[in-house]
């Protein structure tokens, strides 16, 4: 599997929080050469199924939510500008001179523009913009626009993506269709190993806005066992100390009330085992990923938590180191294939 | 469009101008025009007239906004500083490419979530950015990018909406691109195209090129500011996207020449081209080193209305590009019938269309 080219792709492709159906066939299919059944939900969340070897009744539920961060039309302006507000944390600071797609009866391309340096007085050279000072220029005169566009229409940031030194990707989406890309790496794992529970793979929606998908999906499918796969905060010179980490260092294993404790020990175990490096992401309180949701859904889901260290997340140029990626999902696969046989034991306190 | 597509996805940051005048060079002599390089960098393209009594100068200048290599971080970012205005709210979050070899790399920015609250409220200095190509060490990240490497914009060309354009370096290749098609045509007098360097810096090579040519008269081709957008005043809009070229009476570095003025405006309504004056009287270009060239030159400018001008998405209106194209056409047509009216401009006096 070309991991880069992968990445690349799930990473230009647009599913706003609350839009994803624009995305959901394209997952079925990725889902469905590996599983035995792959099913689009009405919350547009993915399940796919790839069978144990029949010899156990767990289920292990392997999720990454798939949405993006991005913005939603919610007014006209003279001269074919258009007002916008966010869906999902986003600095406005980071939106001056970006390009957008808006999605209207047809894509349509959009700049955000910024107001002329020499017309800023000092205050606004030095304050930071806010998102409902913002317009998008579409280029059209309004009456042109408004037969392509409405309020309430989607809008996505648009970059290209912009392979760096090493290993590294940079590109807009990689929170978390890098998560989404390790799925499908798992699954091509586990078709060489040997597993015992049947593995059910979920792309899931709205999680930028609250975990809603999840909350739906991890109900329906009640599993015994949930490993979540999302984004943390990669190190860069000023990230604050223990709130970021290194990338091209291995998967950052959560470690907090969030999640199971043996569990996470287990995976901990497996990946010195598996020669597999992996960091540990502390995380005291909520870990504001859908690990939070999963471990109180139904009795409770025992979850365990691989992040891919990101650097400057809800941006245009999220980075991350490829090698990450894959190693999440060796680990994952290799903790399925080999700890789960005796996950029962585990979930004792 | 495909000429202005190739000038915009070259990279000639102020003093590193290279890409952009080999590509010149070799469309320019394609022409049949004799080329010459002086010593700062300015490409002086000479299109002989077939009875010159007279020169006239072109100008648009080749260089573009952009940054240089000043230092590392201890975690391989490289720091750097502008070359050229640029405003600094806009670069977090952007792409650029880095020295000769054009290394990908990206103006990070702390997350949102990781901000506190006064970091929150205002805005980033340049001098706190970093670009991150992907290295990790600063001995790796200095080796790959040397001090003084220029850093350039990464865009790419973009049309859309009614007949519009996004690219990086409208300001100025489409002056670059308007020169070298009036190069293909014909003139009675002797046309000299200057593609000058160092514009965004000070208005370097024009004073040189200028010196050089001792043109009779002068015609600036430019990508000026268009700030047509909510949130401005309309008093304060300079031009208007879509309202034909911009003719500028005057700016921080130059009072263009009344009689001049009035004739090209005169050209562009007699032949039904779309023309706006430029409604205000801020930024200058190489026209204000022309005036003051050797014992003075008449010279006005002509311009495309470029908004968000200096940022990666710069963004023009096709219409207005043709319509710059063709009022310096009918134009240099005008003076090429009646070599006369050049003379009668340069000594301070009227010509009429």
């Amino acid at each position: 599997m070309d991991v880069l080219s992968i990445l690349k792709e799930l990473s230009i492709n647009t599913a706003v929080s609350g839009n994803e159906h624009t995305m959901s066939e394209y997952i079925k299919s990725m889902f469905e050469k590996y599983c035995d059944e792959a099913a689009v939900d009405s919350f547009y969340n993915i399940l796919g199924v790839k069978k144990g070897l029949g010899n156990s009744n767990s289920k292990i539920m392997v999720s990454a939510h798939y949405d993006e961060i991005g913005f939603i039309v919610t007014g006209f302006e003279e001269g074919g500008f258009l007002r916008f507000s966010n869906i999902g944390g986003i600095d406005a600071k980071i939106l001056l001179a970006q390009e957008v797609t808006i999605h209207g009866r047809k894509p349509l391309y959009g700049i955000i523009g910024a107001k002329p340096p020499h017309l800023l007085n000092a205050e606004e050279t030095r304050k930071a913009v806010k998102i409902d000072e913002l317009v998008i220029d579409t280029g059209l005169d309004a009456e042109e626009l408004k037969k392509i566009v409405s309020i309430g229409d989607f809008i996505t940031l648009k970059a290209l993506p912009f392979s760096l030194k090493g290993n590294r990707l940079s590109s807009k989406s990689l929170d978390n269709r890098a998560g989404l890309c390790a799925l499908a790496l798992l699954l091509e794992e586990l078709s060489e190993l040997k597993h015992d529970a049947d593995v059910y793979v979920l792309a899931s929606t709205q999680e930028e806005v609250g975990l809603r998908g999840i909350q739906v999906a991890a109900y329906k499918l009640e599993p015994d066992l949930a490993i979540v796969i999302d984004a943390c905060h990669g190190e860069i010179s000023d990230s604050p100390k223990g709130e970021a980490y290194p990338l091209g260092k291995g998967p950052a294993i959560g470690i907090g009330p969030n999640l199971h404790r043996k569990l996470t020990n287990k995976i901990i175990d497996i990946a010195k085992e598996e020669n597999i490096p992996y960091q540990t992401n502390i995380e005291p309180e909520d870990t504001g990923t859908e690990a939070w949701a999963t471990q109180v859904s139904r009795a409770g889901i025992p979850t365990i938590l691989l992040s891919i260290p990101l650097r400057y997340m809800h941006t245009t140029v999220e980075t991350l180191d490829i090698s990450d990626v894959k190693n999440i999902a060796r680990l994952a696969a290799r903790f399925i294939s080999k700890g789960c046989r005796e996950v029962g034991d585990l979930w004792c306190y | 469009m495909v000429l202005l597509k190739d000038l915009t996805l070259l990279n000639g940051v102020s003093g590193n101008e290279d890409a952009v005048r080999n590509y010149i060079k070799e469309r320019a002599a394609a022409s049949g025009a004799k080329i010459s390089i002086d010593s700062i960098g300015n490409l002086i393209a000479l299109k002989p007239g077939k009875k010159p009594k007279f020169k006239v100068m072109l100008s648009a200048h080749m260089d573009e906004v952009g940054f240089m290599v000043t230092g590392y971080g201890e975690n391989g970012t490289l720091k750097f500083k502008n070359i050229g205005g640029i405003d600094e709210r806009i670069l977090p979050g952007k792409r650029v490419l880095v020295g000769s070899s054009a290394i990908p790399g990206v103006i990070g920015c702390k997350p949102i979530h990781m901000q506190e609250r006064d970091e929150r409220g205002n805005n980033i200095k340049l001098k706190s950015m970093y670009i991150d190509i992907g290295a990790d060490k600063k001995e790796e990240a200095e080796k790959a990018a040397p001090p003084g490497d220029y850093i350039a914009f990464h865009s790419e060309f973009t049309e859309f909406g009614d007949g519009c354009v996004k690219a990086k370096a409208l300001d100025d290749r489409v002056g670059c691109a308007i020169m070298l098609e009036m190069l293909s045509r014909q003139f009675e007098f002797d046309l000299y195209a200057c593609f000058t360097v160092q514009e965004e810096i000070g208005l370097r090579g024009s004073e040189v090129a200028a010196y050089c040519v001792n043109p009779d008269i002068a015609l600036v081709i430019e990508g000026t500011t268009c700030s047509d957008v909510p949130g401005v005043e309309k008093q304060e809009y300079s031009t208007i996207l879509g309202k034909g070229a911009a003719l500028a009476i005057m700016d921080r570095t130059a009072y263009y020449d009344r009689n001049l003025v009035r004739f090209i405006h005169e050209a562009a309504i007699k032949n039904n081209i779309k023309i706006q004056y430029k409604q205000t009287a801020t930024g200058g270009n190489d026209a204000g080193k022309i005036q003051r060239s050797r014992s003075g030159v008449k010279v006005a400018a002509l311009s495309v209305p470029c908004r968000y001008i200096h940022s990666p998405v710069s963004m023009m209106s096709k219409w207005d590009f043709d319509a710059c194209r063709d009022i310096v056409g009918c134009v240099l047509g005008e003076f090429s019938e009646n070599q006369g009216m050049i003379e009668s401009i340069k000594q301070g006096g009227q010509a009429n269309v």
